[in-house]
């Protein structure tokens, strides 16, 4: 909003923060230094399992400008975190299980000296056999990832059964069966993991770090640390991206360790991009077992799906995603009989992780593919198909849940039916050039939002009239890049009436701002957003009813809110906000509202495990997608020439910010579908930089097509939902519908190389 | 070392260490925090500065190349005059997100329009090619290069 209107609620509005990081004044955690700044690195391990036998650090101690070097002997308090299972070594004392894990902590006066001091670490590791693939993993006699795992490799399974599993099948016309499998995607946010940390002169450890979820890193970095979480400040500035790859501990624990040890100096961790890539985590690799039947006209009667995701060798966040590609598995269609099982598996690969998309991604891959199969098989149009089966509201979704909330999927389906990309497609495949080859292919879709039944998923807004008569809007979430802060001030800016300039932002801070949440799950603006509203409503009502107070009004009806002061309309009298904060206690200039997203309330699951991972949700974004391929018959490439995805996901508060979420979706998905092929061999990064993992430029990708669908959600702020994922899902099963039309056959491994559709144009 | 070269606009004579990259000298010693670095070895395009007014990566270069040379970084690149109408166009048309990418994708497009005042949409691509973006899907920078093109027509 940077011009002098007052923010409306729908209308394009650019965004605060551009102003700031256009310029390059915007400081994110990777841009703190300070004077007497310490270097602090850690030593990786290289190989992905083995026993940790012994750990020389003399020699590096030795190191002119080593400050000092920790190993996991240092940590005072518990050497184990993870978001819901504590199963991550700080620094590693018994075993490595992945090539990124962390050796040994070390502190030095430069980088040249901290690069000096990392390479004289000695460390006898005694190499284990590994287990690379979630499957084997789970055979009899595999290597063990966690030997006091009473599961073996299983770390979570999660299964759901709706209507009947045995005889449905001799009911349908046509049975579709097939297993896709998916890689790993890096996030790639260019910012890398960093942060900047420094014990105050009062004991307490203040960390910046780029994180998505700064109340929950205190928690885990004072249990780490082994102190009360009220000695530890988390501060959360603009992520310079994130996408899922920050929502958790990344270098907080090691920054707040080293801390500890560097006699009150700055200390500064940033990851290189090798060091982001192998410690890092990823999109799980999934392995999933479709079948999928029909009656004759199309109408879905039964799905069986198993799914495999590879989580590494940490939980991370994998029983939640592995719960939540579940829950997704029979994709937004109604299918009275569902038998749906996933197994999230430990192994000596990369950890899994969140990821934009959360498990949805990969199922949406599989699901989609599947309709078209099926579609094929039953000689039914591809749009027909989806809109027959399409959940509406009311009806129950594939794991028998009723919804409850707002669905757009037949009118994103329709709307797509109608669209002349999809009315003319048969005249533009017609048109490819000399050994060209053209196809259109669809993916309907959807993205849950929200944590789910059993974490409550609940904000605390704040909002302050200051001193100086300016409204303060403390953001409770993480804004990593989508424009949620932004869109914080819109809100507050709407409902008080206040220009840009009459307000300020304060980033989440553990001491400044209240604990909202994680930005995740497509529930920032969501949850955050109803908060707000509550907060902003609660402080204008009690500035208008102080106002008629000090006017003696009869009541605040009287009177009306303009930016920086109050009018008595009746009168023409007029209060400057900065007047009137000054009539007010600290306390009365403060509104504070807590909001907390409603739940599903069947259990789908018999298993309390599978509800604490997330499942079930009630309310859901949905779209429609529609990609316009051509593959070059000589070298098997696929480009990508047109785009087009119909969203529901509520009421669009800011075009301008919608849009964004889209197009980058949609890019980052085509970067999935086609290019980002990133390769682990005995768990060991074979594409360790950006010049060997292929990520979309600027000449890679369409001009895409965005239309909102936008439905009223009676539960959300203004109406709206998440739609921070939904589009990430659609572009690979789009792609491959596509690229299958063109080829007239289809890949199951993903992304669709060059290397892989030349084979298959050659093999059909 | 001694080396002298102008810095957005002002003549600035330093004694650094002979093999310090540009990104580290502009960042660590001269606090432009702007010139990001995200990949550190010439893939990604967020340390782009500009060099006697062309596009370089200061993540690959050696503070000793830049002797008597003239240098921009994002923020010298608007002067005295608030914001350079590529930076208004970037606000203007949303091609802002996480902004990591921003300052170094703002002097790339700097750069394309010295070289190319009135590019297509496939010219602004190619021209930015060489910048990654992990937010926007690259539209929305693209409407904003040729809203600066269609502003500075008028």
């Amino acid at each position: 909003m940077p011009d002098g209107r007052i923010p409306q609620i729908g209308v394009v509005f650019p965004r605060t923060d551009a102003l700031t990081k256009v310029s390059g004044e915007e400081k994110f955690a990777a841009d703190y230094y300070g004077q007497d700044l310490v270097w602090a690195g850690v030593k990786r391990a290289g190989i992905p399992h083995a026993r940790l036998k012994s750990l020389d650090v003399d020699q590096a101690r030795q190191v002119p400008g080593v400050i000092a070097v920790l190993t996991h002997l240092d940590i005072p308090g518990e050497n184990r975190q993870g978001v819901v299972r504590k199963d991550q070594p700080v620094l590693v004392d018994d075993k490595v299980r992945h090539a990124g894990d962390a050796l040994a902590l070390v502190l030095a006066e430069s980088k040249p000296a901290l690069a000096a001091a990392l390479n004289s670490i000695r460390c006898e590791l005694e190499p284990l056999p590994g287990v690379f693939d979630p499957e084997q993993a789970l055979a009899e006699g595999a290597p063990l990832v966690h030997e006091d795992n009473p599961e073996g490799n299983l770390l979570l399974k999660a299964e759901v059964k709706t209507g009947e599993t045995e005889s449905v099948w001799e009911e349908c016309a046509a049975v579709i069966e097939a297993c896709f499998e998916t890689p790993h995607q890096e996030h790639c946010f260019l910012e890398t993991e960093s942060g900047w940390a420094k014990v105050e002169s009062n004991g307490k450890i203040v960390i910046v770090a780029s994180t998505q979820t700064p109340f929950r890193d205190r928690t885990e970095v004072a249990q780490v640390l082994g102190r009360d979480h009220t000695g530890i400040r988390v501060i959360a500035p603009y992520a310079g991206g994130a996408f899922g790859g920050k929502d958790g501990i990344t270098v907080q624990s090691l920054l707040g360790l080293a801390a500890l040890h560097s006699q009150g100096r700055p200390v500064k961790m940033w990851w290189d991009r090798e060091e982001s890539f192998s410690a890092g985590t990823k999109r799980h690799p999934a392995r999933m077992y479709y079948r999928l039947g029909a009656k004759a006209d199309g109408t879905l009667h039964a799905v069986e799906v198993r799914l495999y995701l590879d989580t590494g060798p940490y939980d991370h966040l994998g029983g939640a995603v592995m719960t939540q590609a579940v829950e997704h598995s029979g994709g937004p269609y109604r299918i009275p009989h569902a038998w749906l099982r996933g197994w999230a598996v430990y192994t000596n690969n990369p950890i899994g992780g969140a990821f934009r998309g959360f498990g949805v991604a990969q199922v949406t891959a599989a699901m989609e593919q599947m309709m078209d199969l099926l579609a094929a098989k039953l000689d039914l149009d591809p749009v027909q198909i989806r809109l027959k089966n399409a959940v509406r509201r009311g009806d129950k979704n594939c794991v028998g849940v009723t919804l409850t909330g707002s669905a757009g999927l037949s009118e994103c389906l329709e709307k797509m039916a109608a669209h002349p990309r999809w009315q003319e497609r048969q005249t533009w495949i017609r048109a490819a050039g000399l050994l060209k080859r053209r196809g259109v292919g669809l993916a309907a879709v959807m993205q849950a939002v929200g944590y789910g039944p059993f974490v409550p998923d609940v904000a605390n807004a704040k909002v302050e009239l200051t001193l100086e008569g300016k409204i303060r809007v403390y953001s409770g979430v993480v804004d990593m890049g989508q424009g949620n802060a932004a869109t914080n001030l819109q809100i507050a800016g709407s409902i008080l009436s206040q220009t840009p300039a009459q307000m300020e932002l304060i980033l989440p801070d553990t001491d400044r701002t209240l604990p909202s949440g994680s930005a995740s799950a497509s529930r920032c603006t969501y949850t955050f957003g109803n908060a707000l509203i509550g907060a902003a409503q609660a402080l204008k009502e009690r500035i208008l009813q102080r106002s008629a107070d000090l006017l003696m009004a009869a009541g605040p009806d009287e009177l009306v809110l303009v930016s920086g002061l109050v009018r008595r309309v009746t009168t023409g009298q007029e209060i400057p906000l900065a007047v009137l904060a000054k009539w007010l206690t600290d306390a009365e200039r403060i509104a504070v509202y807590r909001f907390r997203a409603p739940v599903a309330q069947e259990r789908p699951a018999k298993d309390d495990q599978v509800r604490l991972h997330g499942l079930p949700h009630c309310i859901f974004s949905y779209g429609a997608h529609l990609a316009m391929v051509e593959v070059d018959e000589l070298t098997g490439a696929v480009e990508v020439k047109g785009y087009l995805a119909i969203t529901d996901s509520g009421r669009v508060l800011n075009p301008q910010t919608y849009e964004q979420q889209i197009h980058g979706g949609i890019v980052q998905g085509l970067g999935y579908a086609l290019s980002e092929d990133f390769r682990v061999t005995d768990g060991l990064i074979q594409t360790s930089d950006l010049a060997t993992y292929i990520i979309p430029t600027a000449m890679d990708v369409p001009d895409m097509l965005s239309i909102p669908v936008e439905i009223n959600e009676p539960t959300g702020p203004f109406g709206l939902k998440g739609v921070g994922e939904v589009a990430m899902n659609g572009p690979l099963p789009a792609v491959a519908n596509a690229v299958a039309a063109a080829c007239g056959g289809r890949c199951y491994s993903f992304p669709l190389t060059s290397e892989r559709v030349l084979q298959l144009m050659t093999a059909s | 070392m001694k080396i002298n070269f102008i810095l957005n606009g002002r003549e600035i004579e330093l004694t650094v260490p002979s093999d310090i990259r540009v990104v580290d000298l502009l960042r660590e010693e001269l606090d432009l925090t702007g010139t990001k670095e995200s990949c550190g070895s010439g893939e990604c395009g967020a340390c782009t500065i500009l060099v006697d007014g062309q596009s370089r990566l200061s993540c690959l270069m050696l503070a000793a190349q830049l002797q008597g040379r003239e240098v921009t970084t994002i923020e010298g690149l608007a002067g005295n005059e608030g914001r350079h109408p590529v930076q208004e166009a970037f606000v203007q048309a949303g091609a802002v997100q996480c902004g990591f990418c921003t300052p170094g994708m703002v002097l790339a497009a700097v750069d394309l329009l010295g070289h190319r005042p009135d590019p297509s949409r496939a010219e602004i691509r190619e021209g930015l090619s060489g910048n990654l973006c992990r937010c926007t899907g690259y539209q929305k920078i693209v409407d904003a290069v040729e809203m600066a093109v269609h502003r500075e027509k008028g």
